[in-house]
């Protein structure tokens, strides 16, 4: 066991670290707070329009709809593919990596430790503010509580490990930068189709069916729709139990996956300069 | 002229990275085009927008994102401002015999956001052929207000927040949400949120003025001749803004060495 604890270290250290650095850029949150807060209340308002405007039930409630809002808005850093580390860009383009790889550390898991690290000092920062403010929102705009004990647990667990792989997805836009060299075609190509099928853009319940069925086979919505749902109680228990093994699943494949592509890339690998 | 030398240069100087550049380009088209499938797929399921049909809400899409496009693409100069004054080279803008504002403007051109723009075009010529519009030449002058007023609010915006910078001496991620959060508000017609926040956007910052009111004119849903006009009230939002653009200038201390 200690001996396991000693291999973990330095992954725990660059966890660490990377999570205090990040806790420090509190008025970057502010300001993310605001926007945040803004887009979820436009989005709202878009829906409850389109809502009001039709006779035919929506496939979701607008309590329930307004709950997926208001989390998407909160957890925004957990579930957006776009939020990335420019330094970790910096170090592939500038040839600095050559430093990274010279530690006796896997750089895949250090890497991973240091985004998981990002992604939950910016939620942390973020999400209780929108979080309370959305709790007491005038009706329809108010975020309802969850639909249970069980409903809030079995969202938590969905979350984390929706955090999970998000994080293993958006390695692949690192490892890509060392094919490109330059990080913004391949961010906004990843960024933007993650955004529209993890259903940031309008709520997957929402699309038509066809394209439904095509997501609900795709990664990207287990990290935001699934839990979101999960929170109203528009996706029961079992059903939510079964995504979460729909995670562990795709969360297996997508390490094995980003390992193999790593290793590839760093075998082509060149670095100039002295 | 000195405009158009800064903006060759910049055009070849992005060119260099030419595989990141297509691929930009191409995501820069991809960005508003997961937003317009949004749209879409809410009109496939809900069929209409109260008073509104999907060709209304495209016209209204695409007149908003192109001028989105344009002050992106051309006044992107004042986006990055807050770099200028971080760095202290700002002081290299002044001691030059030229205006301060063609010169932030030509810093930086962004031609991969020719996406968005495209994207709109081709909206556009959509939307027209799909609604009914009785055209005549006022309102074609209506479409074309609509589209350079709302530019110009939109570069009034980024003016502000980069004018903000000589006190703040930081970028204002704030002002996004006047920007962005501007764009993807206005790409509906404004009447369909509640109405204090319909007054804030008509009133304060005129985006109602290049939107729902002249849409109504355009589309033949009301008559009132004066509404075509409205989109001027856009230009008007430029004069405070560059107000406040030279009040900063003069306030302005080197923060360089």
């Amino acid at each position: 066991m200690s001996h396991l604890a000693a291999l973990l270290m330095p992954y725990r250290a660059a966890f660490r670290i990377r999570l205090q650095q990040n806790l420090q850029y509190r008025i970057a949150a502010l300001a993310g707070i605001a926007t945040q807060f803004f887009w979820g209340f436009m989005l709202i308002m878009v829906l409850e329009a389109f809502y009001r405007g039709s006779d035919a039930a929506p496939p979701m409630s607008m309590p329930q709809t307004a709950a997926y809002i208001w989390l998407q808005q909160a957890f925004l850093v957990f579930v957006a593919l776009w939020y990335r580390d420019s330094e970790i860009f910096r170090l592939i383009t500038t040839g600095q990596v050559a430093y990274e790889l010279c530690r006796p550390t896997d750089l895949y898991l250090f890497w991973q430790a240091r985004l998981l690290a990002q992604r939950l000092a910016g939620a942390l920062l973020r999400c209780l503010p929108i979080l309370l403010v959305a709790l007491v929102m005038p009706r329809p705009y108010r975020l309802t509580l969850p639909a249970g004990p069980a409903a809030f647990g079995l969202f938590v667990l969905t979350l984390l490990t929706g955090l999970l792989v998000n994080v293993s997805i958006s390695m692949f836009i690192y490892i890509l930068t060392f094919v490109t060299l330059s990080p913004t075609g391949s961010m906004l190509l990843i960024g933007v189709a993650g955004e529209l099928f993890a259903g940031l853009i309008i709520p997957l319940p929402l699309m038509p069916e066809w394209l439904q069925r095509i997501l609900y086979c795709l990664p990207f919505r287990l990290a935001a729709d699934l839990p979101f749902r999960v929170w109203s109680g528009h996706i029961p228990a079992a059903q939510a139990l079964a995504g979460w093994g729909q995670q562990i699943a795709w969360l297996v494949i997508l390490v094995v996956l980003g390992r193999l592509a790593m290793r590839r890339a760093l075998t082509r690998l060149v670095i100039q300069g002295g | 002229m000195l405009y158009f030398r800064y903006v060759r240069m910049v055009f070849r100087c992005q060119l260099q990275y030419r595989a990141s550049f297509w691929m930009t380009l191409l995501a820069q088209m991809l960005v508003p085009f997961s937003v317009l499938a949004g749209l879409l797929m809410l009109f496939h399921r809900f069929k209409r927008l109260g008073d509104w049909s999907v060709a209304d809400v495209l016209l209204c899409f695409a007149a908003i994102h192109m001028a989105f496009a344009l002050s992106e693409c051309f006044a992107r100069g004042f986006d990055q401002f807050s770099q200028l004054v971080i760095q202290g080279e700002f002081d290299r803008i002044l001691v030059r015999p030229r205006g301060t504002v063609l010169q932030v403007l030509g810093a930086r051109v962004e031609f991969s956001r020719f996406g968005r723009l495209l994207l709109s075009v081709l909206v556009l010529g959509a939307a027209i052929r799909l609604a009914d519009i009785p055209w005549t030449a006022l309102r074609v002058l209506t479409l074309f207000l609509m589209i350079t007023g709302g530019a110009a609010i939109f570069i009034g915006i980024f003016m502000l927040a980069a004018a903000l910078c000589f006190w703040t001496l930081q970028g204002l991620e704030v002002a996004n949400i006047f920007t962005d959060g501007g764009r993807e508000m206005a790409q509906y017609p404004l009447d369909i949120y509640r109405t204090e926040v319909m007054r804030i956007f008509t009133f304060i910052i005129p985006f109602g003025t290049v939107n729902y009111l002249p849409l109504r004119y355009l589309l033949g849903l009301s008559s009132q001749t004066w509404l075509a006009a409205t989109p001027l009230a856009g230009f008007l939002f430029l004069l405070p803004c560059i107000l406040v653009w030279r009040a900063g200038v003069r306030h302005y201390q080197s923060a360089g060495s």
